[in-house]
């Protein structure tokens, strides 16, 4: 049998498909005729099926929600907000990752173990449980979700990169530099950090998706971003009880956000098999559902 | 033995921290649940004596240390808004989601490890490529969306494709409401009322057991014995069954336990979507009121369960793979 999917395709097919989303979250909303936010006669514009006209000849691709308004610029708009939260939220947590991970390697004794059972603390509660009890501290909200994201996902890079540090830092030109009359943080940025590198970036990538799929669930519980300001999440909960009159209101940002997540997480895996081979315990660890 | 007793201790300690870590979260919360909690046409005063009697006007380190030692009495308290004790509401709403996630977990794997067998046998082949896609897609799907979907399907669906009335499947609850049903009809009610939630639980627990379980049977596939076992005409079937299986199952016991967050998660969302009594729908509406001891009770069940989980898979695995016991020095 031939390689139909080769690795190439595949990758380039979840680039293509990534940039597409991009382009359309920043385009759309920009020359979209239909306004996302504003509402007009709700009588005559709810609920129009996907791919039909409204009452005043407005042509709907996805169709209208139950104030009218046109679903698919709603979605792009969204899309910025879920991408950017997504990113946002996943380049915090490797930061705040790396950070502690590092320091904590770095600086070994009490400051590690501290920090490892801090980190060990918040494995051991799954994230949304995490994530509702920090959610519902503050205001819901933007900032809220991003500073809430990056809180609870630091540990995998964290250990990840504890791991690469005590492993390099052994290493004789780490001595050399040390021995050359290198002050400490610039051994530990410059020659014991890049190695850590690679996979801080596959476990920040598979994070990206993650930080999407819990940022719309937090959404959709009414946790995370707030209406009339769309986000995957919350437009889903929006058509939760249209699910048997008007199934497209709840079910196509779903699409928008399957696909998505799709596309980065399976970039991940190809970032991940490319780095370490297949049966590297530490790519194994990379990437499970939180 | 020593070995055991230590990790017991380990996982203790953990699990105590876990708890400490969420109190104080929820104690650093901004706004006060009396205010939540008093009728609307109650005054400051009346807010205020509410407080008092709840305990929270003392400084956080004397309510947490009374809520302490009534953990360790085994007194997980009263909830704030209903007043009955936190273990009865447990105890009302564990059995729920235990049986929804028991099943769901049994199906998970049921269906992911022989999907991810089957992946690894035809890797790099188109039928593999397909699949990885299939349940990538699945494994991005978020939880409460599939259940929105399968309930457009077997409601909306089977009403407008004239589907027979014993298929279509009940969107909400648990049982038919106002109908008391014994026996045999009671228990098909039931099973009608599970099909929808546990199937979403499943079908995202299966999609990520597969793609974990393709790649750890790709790696077995390529040791020397798999060879001389097809060589000696082994069956792929048996080859699978047995000797495959049983190298991969200390992974799986381990991922079992691993599979446990995305699990409560899961049934958050699916218990919220199907109106399911469970633990997660009422740690959810706990935690929008303000009922810190639900809350704290459902953090209790739910880290007791994953670390306990997790010190299983721990103990059991040398029993598992005896290259992996750990001789005391």
């Amino acid at each position: 049998m031939k390689r139909v999917l080769s690795l190439d395709r595949v990758t380039a097919s979840a680039i293509a498909l990534l940039a597409l989303m991009l382009a359309a979250a920043v385009f759309v909303p920009i020359f979209a005729r239909h306004d996302p936010l504003a509402i007009g006669d709700v009588l005559a514009l709810r609920l129009v099926p996907p791919f039909g006209h409204d009452a005043s000849g407005g042509w709907h691709l996805l169709g209208t929600d139950r104030f009218g308004r046109d679903l698919f610029v709603r979605m792009m708009l969204a899309a910025r907000v879920s991408l950017a939260l997504g990113v946002g939220g996943s380049l915090l947590a490797a930061a705040i990752g790396t950070l502690a991970g590092a320091g904590s390697a770095w600086l070994g004794g009490i400051a590690d173990r501290v920090v490892m059972a801090i980190a060990d603390a918040l494995l051991a509660i799954p994230r949304l449980v995490l994530l509702l009890v920090c959610a519902a501290l503050w205001q819901p909200g933007l900032l809220t979700v991003l500073i809430v994201l990056g809180a609870t996902g630091w540990m995998g890079v964290a250990r990840i990169v504890r791991g690469e540090v005590l492993g390099v830092r052994a290493r004789p030109f780490v001595e050399a530099a040390h021995a050359l009359g290198v002050s400490h943080w610039r051994v530990l940025w410059r020659h014991v950090l890049p190695n850590a590198i690679g996979p801080t970036i596959v476990a920040t990538t598979l994070g990206v998706g993650n930080a999407i799929l819990l940022e719309s669930g937090l959404s959709f519980l009414g946790l995370g971003i707030q209406p009339p300001r769309p986000s995957w999440g919350n437009m889903i909960a929006g058509g939760r009880d249209l699910i048997v009159a008007a199934p497209w209101v709840a079910l196509a940002p779903g699409v928008a956000l399957i696909v998505t997540v799709l596309a980065i997480t399976l970039l991940g895996d190809r970032l991940r098999d490319s780095l370490a081979g297949q049966s590297a315990p530490l790519a194994r660890q990379l990437g499970e559902r939180t | 033995m020593s070995v055991i007793a230590r990790r017991l201790a380990d996982a203790f300690l953990l699990f105590w921290l876990v708890v400490t870590v969420i109190f104080v979260l929820i104690r650093m919360a901004p706004g006060d649940p009396a205010d939540f909690l008093v009728p609307p046409t109650a005054t400051a005063g009346d807010a205020a004596r509410l407080r008092t009697d709840l305990g929270l006007d003392r400084p956080l380190v004397v309510q947490y240390a009374r809520w302490a030692g009534a953990v360790v009495r085994g007194n997980l308290g009263e909830s704030f808004s209903s007043r009955q004790p936190v273990s009865r509401m447990l105890l009302d709403a564990a059995p729920v989601s235990i049986a929804l996630g028991g099943i769901s977990l049994l199906l998970t794997f049921l269906i992911g490890v022989p999907l991810g067998m089957f992946q690894a046998a035809h890797r790099g082949r188109a039928l593999d490529g397909i699949t990885t896609v299939v349940t990538t897609a699945v494994y991005a799907a978020p939880t409460f969306w599939l259940a929105l979907a399968l309930v457009a399907v077997f409601t909306y669906g089977a009403a407008t494709l004239g589907v027979p009335d014993a298929l279509r499947l009940p969107a909400f609850g648990i049982r038919t409401p106002g109908v008391i049903l014994h026996g045999w009809a009671g228990l098909v009610d039931l099973t009608r009322h599970a099909v929808l939630p546990v199937a979403t639980l499943a079908a995202v627990g299966a999609a990520g057991i597969a793609r974990y379980s393709r790649s750890a049977v790709a790696d077995v596939l390529t040791e020397g014995w798999v060879s001389t076992a097809r060589a000696k005409g082994a069956r792929p079937a048996r080859l699978y069954a047995t000797h495959i299986l049983r190298n991969v199952t200390p992974q799986l016991a381990v991922l079992a336990a691993l599979s446990l967050p995305g699990l409560v998660a899961g049934s958050v969302f699916v218990e919220s979507v199907f109106a399911w009594p469970g633990l997660g729908k009422a740690m959810l509406v706990a935690i929008q009121a303000r009922d810190y001891p639900v809350v704290m009770g459902a953090t209790v069940f739910y880290a007791a369960a994953v670390i306990f989980a997790n010190l299983a898979a721990d103990i059991a695995l040398p029993l598992l793979d005896p290259r992996r016991s750990v001789r005391p020095a």
